[in-house]
């Protein structure tokens, strides 16, 4: 082989390498720079955005990232091997899902509440004036699949009105019939209700951002038949920085940290072991 | 002077031996997830499974829809095609690049993209509701997003068969007393015809995958709006095994779908042709 | 009857051209690559739009840059058969022919005849079925003429129909393009940079050079006068320019070329002239002859080429002074044993040299 073609030669070759060395991996666990990765459920973005960078300010060198969607995916994302410090879901079920598979380290704790609440948009197509009227024929309700916590409450919510006074017994039936789309999220059931798409969804309360208020109405329903979400979080076994993740943990469960939730909607527990 | 020179083989070149591995792990890590899917379910499992209802719905409703996704592209493609091949005119560009669009845009933007417009409250969904016509939460919904996602793969392998007509054959139609019309349906179309199945193999594999576009502008409901993907989605959430089956069935459809087309006889018949021109 | 009168742009020059053409005509377009022929010819089709200028035929106007009457291709009458056959892969020999016939909806058992009667004319009836990649390059000519003709063209035009098939093939073909166009009331026009080809079809030649028509009339005419040394050597005449120099003896007149002399018959005046000497006008011999002829030279031979079709005569060039193109038979060619480097005598006589042109202009 001539000299000429040696150089091209090793040149691919070290591109080959390249390509095919495993990836080193996530960066070292060191005093200067740490990431907490955070698997959160959809509802939780904007509390938790606003306590992740309230940590990263206490903690130097601390970055915070989150995953956040529909809790059940995290749960899967989490058995297929995802790597994750922290995994906060909307509902018990998911959370018993994960700690059944032995995917988090340690005991669930309770942080936050939410309830569930009935929304629809400003310019109220359907026209619906009172929560009975979603039962009316023809309109466009969008909720959570049932795999998705929001989904699974919401169903209990509509059933549990239509055992309770002032609304006909075939309102959950007929309420049921108007799903015309069943989201993998909690978030894309508010865009569309926003956007004027679904005549109507039912969300977290939580949910109703400033930013989101602007385009829609909302219909409370009574605590006797709501469903009070109540949002578990742990740490995920196999995580790079579990002192990062207990500091965030001990964040959240502090009275600042439930101020902060309170003010994106959610509601507070007291702090302690469920 | 040497003996009777023997014919030794020759020594691979270290260029010759990295281009090989190369495409060796190139087919590999495609081949691998493929694989690692079929090795997840037995037959057995799959037709058993296909007789669930959510199985059977996504699989029609997938069908239906790429099929009808496709048959409009074909309509509305191969014209626009064979106008880009022929024709300069002013914007020519801003079309191609328009054309383009959406095999670049992510699904969910172009799905998003496409509630602003097609939406009830959107641009021309207002007007589409005038006379009763709801795109997002339908099956024509469905339809309109494959569609939209899909025409760029139907219009590059169509434009491509366009312009590697023989300019000459066109001028003789033309004397021939042939109108552009008449000499469209009588040559281009016959003589491009394996490029515009290519397309179809394209577009048609396109808008069977189709994912992000169809969830967020269609929405997602068995027995509607739940196609293949959709159902995968859902079911990897919750029946892991459901997922892992729905996920086989679709590759066998796409895979089946590829190779038949490429498969088609037509191919070989101008393939005639195209030699002898090239040996001329 | 035609009436051509085109300007074009045509790559690095002009196409200016005008043309006749009466009915039931054959017209032979010549000139070099680039000239401009295929152009006016796609002019005439319609595949091309001039510039400025008219095309008008049987009285109707197909182009008009006054009037802005453009009419295209489709709507012309005509036929097109060119050097490559142009026919369509996917149809058979019998669908090619069919096709201008579908495109004018034609009914059905009329376009079965006419295609039918088309093929016989042509002699490939048998061939009907074949795909065009199952055709000999002569079998493939033959359709795209029956394509064109079958659908009655007031013009037809041929751009060089035979370039691209064999020696054997060009000459059975040749033949019976002769009988055809004898036969076919159309105007034809024939594009080719054959001589052969142009002697055999053309009553009426017209030369093309860098787009300008330099000359155009009957074949006699071109070949007694020709205008151009392009001209002249096209058509295989030996062509010179000089000067009139006075008197030689035995009733002859000098002229003066630039390299050497020449006599012809006697003639006053004065001046520039310009003579043509036909090369079968010159006779070969291996030792200097002792004849009548008053222009004998001696000189090697350049270069023995047989003379197509058939290679019967054979073009002698001959490196004397001036240079001279002798045209002898092969059997002659043979019997002298005259190869390159032979030296030989060419002789003529003054009678033999024509003057074309006035002296002085």
């Amino acid at each position: 082989m001539t000299r000429a073609r040696t150089l091209p030669a090793l040149a691919m070759l070290a591109l080959l390498v390249a390509f095919v060395a495993p990836p080193t991996g996530r960066a070292a666990t060191g005093a200067t720079s740490q990431t907490l990765q955070v698997f959160a459920a959809a509802s939780l973005a904007d509390a938790f955005n606003d306590l992740g960078r309230m940590l990263e300010q206490r903690h130097p060198g601390l970055v915070v990232r989150f995953n956040y969607t529909g809790s059940q995916q995290l749960a899967a994302q989490l058995e297929q091997g995802a790597v994750a410090d922290l995994y906060a879901s909307a509902d018990d079920r998911w959370m018993s899902y994960a700690k059944d598979r032995g995917l988090v380290a340690g005991d669930p704790w309770l942080f936050a509440r939410n309830r569930l609440v009935v929304i629809v948009p400003k310019t109220n197509p359907a026209r619906i004036q009172k929560v009975q009227d979603i039962a009316k024929g023809g309109i466009k309700i969008v909720l959570g699949a049932d795999a998705v916590p929001v989904g699974r409450y919401s169903r209990m919510v509509i059933r549990n009105l239509s055992r309770s006074e002032g609304f006909p017994s075939d309102f959950a039936t007929r309420t049921l019939a108007n799903v015309v789309s069943e989201e993998e999220n909690v978030k894309s059931v508010v865009s569309k209700v926003q956007l004027g798409e679904a005549d109507a969804g039912i969300v977290y309360h939580s949910d109703v951002t400033p930013a989101v208020a602007r385009y829609i109405r909302v219909f409370e329903v009574p605590d006797s038949v709501n469903v009070i979400a109540s949002y578990p979080m742990a740490l995920v076994r196999g995580g790079t920085a579990p002192e990062a993740a207990k500091a965030f943990m001990e964040l959240v469960l502090s009275a600042e940290g439930q101020r902060v939730l309170e003010r994106h909607g959610l509601m507070p527990v007291a702090a302690s072991n469920p | 002077m040497p003996g009777p020179a023997t014919r030794c083989p020759p020594t691979p070149s270290l260029a010759r031996i990295g281009t090989l591995v190369a495409g060796a792990l190139l087919l590999g890590f495609l081949a691998l997830p493929f694989v690692a899917l079929l090795l997840r379910v037995t037959p057995g499992e799959l037709l058993s499974r296909l007789r669930g209802p959510v199985v059977l719905d996504a699989l029609r409703l997938s069908f239906v829809t790429s099929l009808a996704a496709t048959a409009i592209v074909v309509v509305l493609g191969v014209p626009m095609a064979y106008l880009l091949a022929t024709r300069d005119f002013p914007g020519k560009r801003l079309v191609e690049v328009l054309i383009d669009l959406p095999m670049v845009l992510p699904p969910t933007v172009a799905g998003f993209a496409l509630l602003m417009a097609f939406g009830r409250a959107g641009l021309a969904g207002r007007a589409l509701e005038a006379f009763g016509i709801s795109l997002p939460f339908t099956t024509t919904g469905v339809v309109v997003a494959q569609v939209f996602m899909a025409v760029p793969f139907m219009i590059g392998p169509a434009r491509a068969g366009f312009t590697n007509l023989d300019p000459r054959l066109l001028d003789a139609a033309a004397t021939l007393r042939a109108r552009e019309s008449f000499t469209f349906f009588h040559v281009a179309l016959p003589l491009a015809l394996p490029a515009i199945l290519a397309g179809i193999a394209m577009s048609g594999a396109r808008a069977l995958g189709e994912f992000g576009a169809t969830i967020t502008f269609a929405g997602n409901l068995p027995g509607s709006t739940q196609t293949m993907p959709l159902a995968v989605y859902v079911a990897f959430e919750s029946d892991l095994d459901a997922a892992v089956a729905l996920s086989v069935l679709l590759l066998v459809m796409a895979f089946g779908l590829l190779l038949g087309l490429r498969a088609a006889p037509v191919g070989s018949f101008w393939g005639q042709h195209r030699a002898r021109a090239q040996g001329r | 009857m035609l009436e051509l009168k085109v300007a074009s742009r045509l790559g690095a020059f002009q196409l200016e051209a005008e043309l006749d053409a009466a009915d039931h005509s054959v017209t032979v377009l010549v000139g070099e690559s680039g000239s401009g022929k295929s152009t006016l010819l796609r002019c005439l089709a319609g595949l091309v739009r001039p510039e400025r200028g008219r095309i008008v035929v049987d009285g109707e106007a197909w182009f008009d840059a006054g009037t802005a009457v453009w009419r295209p291709a489709p709507e012309r009458a005509v036929g097109m058969v060119t050097q490559d056959y142009a026919l369509f892969p996917h149809l058979s020999a019998a669908e090619n022919v069919a096709f201008g016939l579908r495109a004018e909806r034609v009914p059905a058992l009329e376009r079965r005849q006419r295609v039918a009667a088309a093929l016989e004319r042509l002699g490939i009836a048998s061939l009907a079925a074949r795909r065009p990649h199952e055709l000999s390059g002569g079998q493939q000519q033959r359709v795209a003429i029956a394509r064109a003709i079958v659908l009655e063209p007031r013009l037809l035009l041929l751009d060089e129909p035979l370039s691209a098939l064999d020696a054997s093939s060009r000459r059975v073909i040749r033949a019976e393009l002769r009988r055809l166009f004898d036969e076919l009331p159309c105007m034809t026009l024939y594009v080719t940079h054959s001589p052969a080809e142009a002697l055999s079809f053309g009553e009426r030649i017209v030369v093309l050079e860098s787009g300008r028509v330099s000359q155009s009339g009957p074949r006699e005419q071109l070949m007694r006068s020709p205008r151009s040394p392009y001209v002249a050597e096209f058509l295989g005449v030996n062509l010179f320019r000089g000067a009139l120099a006075g008197g030689a003896s035995g009733g002859a007149t000098r002229i003066a070329l630039p390299q050497g002399e020449l006599e012809v018959a006697e003639r006053g005046g004065e001046g520039d002239v310009t003579v043509v000497v036909r090369p079968r006008e010159i006779t070969l011999a291996l030792e200097r002859p002792a004849g009548t002829a008053r222009n004998v030279f001696e000189g090697e031979i350049e270069e023995l080429v047989p003379e197509p079709p058939d290679g019967e005569l054979v073009r002698v060039s001959l490196a004397t002074h001036p240079p001279l193109i002798a045209e002898v038979t092969r059997q002659a060619v043979a019997a002298l044993g005259l190869s390159p480097r032979r030296r030989v005598f060419a002789s003529f006589k003054a009678a033999g040299v024509i003057v074309v042109g006035e002296p002085g202009g």
